[in-house]
């Protein structure tokens, strides 16, 4: 049962990949071929159901571990760099949750790029009929990062009881854009550090880096002076991923604050797909 | 026999593994830099002790104590458990059983031979260091005499530890989530994250009675100057206390795996 599940899925997505050019409806295709691949790929991961709750359970530790140093922090202070326990919670929470994008899908799908063009293999993703870009940045994903996702929900709720009042509706709607655009963000960069594979191979560990270096991102940037401040907030926009959307959510944010990062975030998006468009083009197969 | 086969082939064995950690040094590099925990801590605890000490930790202290703690994190690097279990996995592992000397002979030659380009990477966090907080490290001879075999202590602990769990992979699978939990206890008990002496006592009780702070937070200490020259010796020996209990479960652990153990891929 489970087997054909997958197979069906995986059909399904060769097929969207397919007769896409007949129906030339373009957005529609896109969209159908996203769709697809997640199934795909998530059916794939559901087959090893061990992994799933051992993982998922990791994830919990994980989320753990990254609680408890701000719990001791605020044991011993009401707020730190302005921002009381609560509302450090709120950045803790999106950090959690974009997190487990990062670790959930980009990272998983952009190691197998690297993997395609190590072994030449990129050349059959790159004959296929979509988008390159799309086809890589989805190719794997590990559902149990959900996990994830639902820890980041438990601390919002738990951040705005202690609050005492929940944020309205315009207030969420700005935090969903602004994730939007941290996502985007996060991408964003995941692809430029993916672009570099094209020229140096051994860029798995350089992900990790980059994985490693987001782990800042789980303080508000007020936290952080001087040089630093600057280069987490436009060289490395970090604050952009969770302090920003933070802000939003506690309706701190002022409006031109945020219009610049969804314009910037926009801005640097398209930066990136140009230099993915152009190493493309320089990419000459491992295997020819 | 095999213990002196052993010794006579170290030296080499040293020697190769620093030619592959030179050969691979921009890897080599990255690798290191990903370790940033301490210095993400230290930036929030510097915030917080903006508005004076935390808990007797002045905003030098914290930067004392997050810096050692870098450095002791990067002289003892082990990465055994990954190799292992990939070499399990693969089948490759078969191959090193047919030489005639003992697996974890070779992988601690190899873990060893890294540390001379460890320490170049962890010569500025020594200058850091030196430059910024240099009256709270320790004024005593004898606590930097003992910091050599608690850095040792250190290193053998985190290999042994990676070892059995590496081991355990011979009979099954999930063995690096195993290993991944480990480091998410030792990243809270070590003091890694957060000075053991900060949290609630009960969880001090708890973190003074485990393996984890021999790992990390004893070395620390030691360079910081916390302990008399007693309890610091008393301290070394429950180190190296448990770096014994490990050695013993690592050697059983690996027989009762051989017996298990059917190669992939025949």
């Amino acid at each position: 049962m489970k087997t054909l599940r997958v197979v069906s899925a995986m059909m399904r997505a060769s097929v969207a990949l397919g007769d896409a050019p007949l129906r030339g409806v373009r957005r529609m295709k896109t969209l159908r071929v996203v769709s697809a691949m997640m199934r795909a790929s998530v059916a794939l991961a559901l087959q090893y159901r061990l992994e799933f709750v051992v993982e998922g359970a990791l994830a919990v530790l994980w989320m753990a571990v990254a609680l408890i140093p701000l719990m001791v922090v605020f044991g011993n202070r009401g707020s730190v760099a302005g921002w009381t326990y609560p509302e450090m919670l709120v950045v803790l929470g999106w950090f959690v949750a974009l997190k487990g994008v990062l670790e959930g899908t980009l990272s998983p799908s952009l190691m197998a790029v690297v993997e395609h063009v190590r072994k030449g293999t990129l050349d059959f993703v790159l004959l296929k009929p979509a988008d390159a870009q799309l086809l890589v940045s989805l190719s794997k994903i590990e559902p149990w990062r959900v996990v994830d996702l639902a820890g980041a929900l438990a601390i919002f709720l738990y951040a705005f009881r202690h609050i005492g009042h929940a944020p309205t509706m315009a207030q969420l709607l700005l935090a969903a854009a602004l994730l939007v655009a941290a996502v985007l963000v996060l991408y964003s960069i995941a692809i430029l550090v993916v672009s570099i594979a094209f020229v140096a191979v051994r860029v798995d560990n350089l992900l990790y880096l980059f994985q490693s270096v987001f782990d800042v991102a789980r303080w508000p940037s007020s936290v952080f002076r001087g040089l630093l401040a600057v280069v987490f907030t436009y060289v490395l926009p970090l604050a952009l991923m969770t302090t920003y959307p933070a802000l939003a959510l506690l309706g701190k944010l002022n409006a031109r604050t945020a219009i610049a990062a969804l314009l910037g975030s926009i801005l640097f998006a398209s930066v990136a797909r140009l230099i993915w468009l152009s190493s493309i083009r320089r990419y000459t197969s491992a295997s020819s | 026999m095999s213990v002196r086969a052993a010794l006579r082939a170290y030296p080499q064995f040293l020697r190769t593994g620093f030619a592959s950690a030179v050969a691979y040094r921009a890897e080599f590099l990255i690798w290191m830099f990903s370790t940033n925990m301490p210095l993400v801590m230290l930036a929030i605890w510097a915030a917080a002790a903006r508005s004076g000490p935390v808990g007797g930790y002045s905003q030098t202290g914290f930067a004392a104590y997050y810096l050692c703690a870098l450095l002791v994190r990067l002289m003892t690097g082990a990465w055994i458990v990954w190799e292992l279990t990939m070499e399990i996995r693969q089948g490759v592992f078969s191959m090193r059983l047919l030489r005639p000397i003992h697996p974890l002979w070779q992988w601690s030659a190899e873990n060893l031979a890294a540390i001379p380009m460890r320490g170049v990477v962890a010569l500025p966090v020594v200058v850091i260091l030196l430059w910024l907080a240099r009256s709270e490290l320790s004024h005593n001879w004898f606590d930097w005499l003992l910091v050599c075999p608690a850095l040792l202590g250190a290193w053998l602990l985190y290999f042994l530890v990676q070892a059995i769990i590496g081991t355990l992979a011979l009979r099954f699978e999930s063995a690096s989530s195993l290993f991944e939990a480990w480091l998410g206890f030792m990243n809270i008990l070590s003091g890694y994250l957060v000075p053991i002496d900060l949290f609630p006592r009960a969880v001090r009780v708890l973190a003074a009675a485990l393996p984890f702070r021999f790992q990390l937070s004893y070395p620390v200490e030691l360079m910081l100057g916390r302990w008399t020259h007693f309890e610091a010796l008393e301290l070394l020996a429950a180190q190296w206390a448990y770096v014994l209990v490990f050695f013993v479960v690592t050697r059983v652990a690996w027989r009762s795996g051989m017996r298990h153990y059917a190669a992939y891929g025949g």
